[in-house]
């Protein structure tokens, strides 16, 4: 089945998602379904697409949002216990956010610092060759 | 085109996939995520076989000139351990499928798996809509539901989500299915290979009404059961069981056993009524087909513009429903509150539909067939050796009208030979509309009549049905259903299916209309008597209170 001719508009599709997650930072059930409705896309399909990329969110998410790399060079330095650490600090698992609704946790994919590997991303500011005490400054920097 | 396989060389369509092929040539190649009819998935890589030293899925390589294959290496066998085993892995909780064909428990064990090597934490919540139970826990990920509902059915109520090792089907936003804009067809449960989806099962509600002394429990049976059932109890494809049927639900202690072909009879008898009613009124065309539960859901999601087209008739098990508690419970003078109605039926929409409040439960329960099969299995009954026995005669005298109900193009031959001979007081002079009989997704013809064409189309899948609605202008009668070949397709029959399996069941169903004394309600004494007594006329002010129907919008998210 060619996919042009069951959604004729399915190459507008990503662009509105990304408009609608700079606009609010996630993309809601009922801006899905609006969507839907002007694209013609059925909705689950546009569910499917949201949650297949890592930085597309289908929750609010916290007002620091938190993108920690795994890819290669952080892994090898160790980024398995950036979010080890980090999760002990927020008390919460990657993928959550915490109650107060402030730190949001990701694992995303490289975002191309590997020369200051491990690194993360604080609302798209990059922090780099993070150690346990420079992420609990970072985190107690956010808080206060 | 000549490819060797196994060292043996082989002439072959260029346009098969290398799967098909192998299968035609009778190569034993395991899979789990082909089917028939929808896109190649390769997602479950069970199918994998050696070309030129290289590991490939079969199901989506197209054949080369001299290209050379082999099936059964020690490189392919091992691979395909490997990938079963990790596909064993994606499930939390063990299969329960009644999938004979492409059974993932048979497979792995085939191919030598004796434990589980890789464990899973996954646990998702299991989904127990009215009609459908989905558990991703046993799902695997092969894609056959997601297809199945989009490419069939067009009615996209899942896909997959996330991805990695977090992918998993569910609705958008992981609603439940009740939630969200799904027909109930039950296509999803013919297509699962490891019995993820299932029907709601109202097993244990029927067999306790059996046991309850002060009700009286009636049972009916849809035209489509008795070309199928007998498969269940391992006879052929096509085996009419019309009087094993009866007396095996007699035995299973149902007081009495009504014919649902007698309620299309009814069906018809309204249905040709009101398309009678609407040549002389002028509209709305095209009048539409309504005894497809999955199809009003279709229609209450996604047109709401046509709602006005569609046929207020009620389905024909509830229309049985209904008179049964009335027109049956005064001639048998008993209270109707006490009587159970169970309808057995191929679907498992019509689960959904008899939970509607605006049909006044003319319908208690709903099994579906393969659900029949438990039930006369659990008495013990020897459904081969029984001897046959007839409906009980109240409500089970039917015309050949009603019997053909279960295949697509079924209804509406039957409203036209109806339709006909009460317009012109003569028979159709050829019965057999031919040109809406068989497997095609879309059907159309036209009659004559009193001097008036009418044209009339027929659809059966889903996606066929949105095709037709697209020149739904041209029609004056259009008859939809929701299941590929009718209700013999339906999601509640026995499996596996295939498309010869749904012929040998059409077959089947149009020989017992050839056999039959009566061809046309018009004809059939028993809807006679029943307008003689209780309604009148078709249309009549009981009829429209007992027999018709209304149509809600509902939001297709």
């Amino acid at each position: 089945m060619n996919l042009k001719e069951v959604y004729p508009d399915c190459d507008k599709l990503l662009p509105r998602l990304i408009a609608e997650q700079k606009k609010n930072g996630f993309i809601s059930e009922q801006a899905m379904k609006k969507i839907s409705d002007e694209t013609k896309i059925p909705i689950s399909r546009i569910y499917a697409a949201t949650t297949f990329y890592a930085n597309l969110f289908v929750r609010k998410q916290g007002n620091y949002l938190i993108e920690i790399c795994n890819s290669p060079s952080c892994y090898l330095n160790n980024s398995l216990d950036v979010i080890k650490e980090l999760e002990k600090l927020l008390k919460i698992k990657s993928g959550e956010t915490t109650k107060d609704n402030k730190f949001s946790l990701h694992i995303g994919s490289c975002i191309g610092c590997c020369d200051k590997a491990p690194a993360m991303m604080i609302n798209k500011k990059v922090y780099g060759n993070l150690t346990k005490e420079k992420i609990k400054e970072i985190i107690q920097k956010c808080k206060s | 085109m000549k490819i060797n396989i196994d060292g043996k060389d082989f002439e072959v369509d260029p346009k098969k996939r290398l799967l098909q092929i192998l299968k035609e040539k009778g190569f034993e190649i395991p899979s789990l995520c082909y089917q028939e009819g929808i896109s190649i998935q390769s997602r479950c890589r069970l199918c994998i076989v050696e070309i030129e030293g290289k590991l490939k899925a079969s199901c989506e390589i197209l054949p080369k000139e001299g290209m050379k294959i082999i099936t059964n290496s020690d490189k392919v066998q091992t691979a395909r351990r490997v990938n079963a085993e990790l596909l064993f892995a994606e499930q939390s909780k063990f299969c329960s499928t009644e999938h004979k064909e492409h059974d993932l428990c048979k497979i792995i064990s085939e191919l030598g798996v004796r434990d589980r090597k890789f464990d899973t934490k996954k646990k998702y919540k299991v989904d127990l809509g009215a009609a459908v139970v989905r558990d991703d826990n046993k799902c695997v990920n092969c894609g056959r539901c997601v297809a199945t509902c989009a490419e069939i059915q067009a009615t996209y109520a899942i896909d997959f989500a996330f991805r990695g090792n977090k992918e998993h089907v569910t609705p958008y936003f992981e609603h439940d299915l009740n939630d969200v804009a799904c027909t109930k067809c039950g296509q999803c449960i013919a297509a699962c290979p490891v019995g993820a989806i299932s029907e709601r099962e109202h097993l244990q509600e029927v067999l306790q009404v059996l046991k309850d002394k002060k009700k009286h429990v009636v049972v009916q049976t849809a035209p489509s059961i008795r070309a199928s059932l007998g498969e269940e109890f391992g006879m052929p494809p096509g085996s009419l069981v019309t009087g094993k049927m009866v007396a095996a639900l007699r035995k299973c202690g149902f007081d009495k056993v009504f014919d649902t072909d007698l309620g299309a009879d009814m069906t018809i008898m309204e249905e040709s009524a009101e398309l009678l009613k609407r040549i002389e009124k002028g509209g709305p065309f095209p009048m539409i087909t309504t005894c497809c539960p999955a199809w009003i859901l279709f229609m209450e999601f996604f047109y709401h513009d046509l709602l006005k087209n569609m046929s207020s008739c009620k389905s024909p098990h509830e229309m049985l429903g209904m008179l049964t508690k009335t027109y049956y419970a005064k001639k048998a003078k008993i209270n109707p509150k006490n009587i159970i109605m169970v309808s057995i039926m191929p679907c498992t929409a019509k689960k959904f539909e008899s939970t509607r409040p605006e049909l006044k439960s003319g319908v208690d329960y709903v099994l579906t067939t393969r659900e029949a099969a438990k039930l006369i299995e659990h008495f013990k009954i020897d459904f081969k050796k029984i001897a046959d026995e007839e409906f009980d005669p109240t409500l089970g005298v039917s015309t050949g009208a009603g019997a053909i109900f279960g295949a697509s193009g079924g209804v509406m031959e039957a409203a036209l030979r109806n339709a006909y001979e009460t317009a012109t007081g003569k028979r159709v002079s050829k019965l057999e509309f031919d040109q809406i009989r068989g497997m095609d997704g879309i059907k159309h013809g036209s009659i004559i009549i009193k001097g008036k064409e009418i044209k009339f189309a027929v659809a059966n899948g889903l996606w066929n049905a949105r095709k037709l609605l697209e020149k739904a202008k041209d029609y004056h009668f259009i008859e939809v259903m929701a299941c590929p070949g009718g209700c013999i397709g339906g999601g509640g029959q026995p499996l596996p299916v295939n498309k010869d399996i749904l012929q040998k069941r059409m077959n089947a169903i149009y020989q017992q209309d050839a056999k039959m004394k009566l061809r046309v309600p018009l004809e059939n004494p028993v809807v006679q008597q029943i307008y003689k007594e209780l309604l009148g006329n078709p249309l009549s002010k009981k009829s429209e209170e007992l027999l018709h129907t209304k149509y809600t919008k509902r939001s297709k998210f």
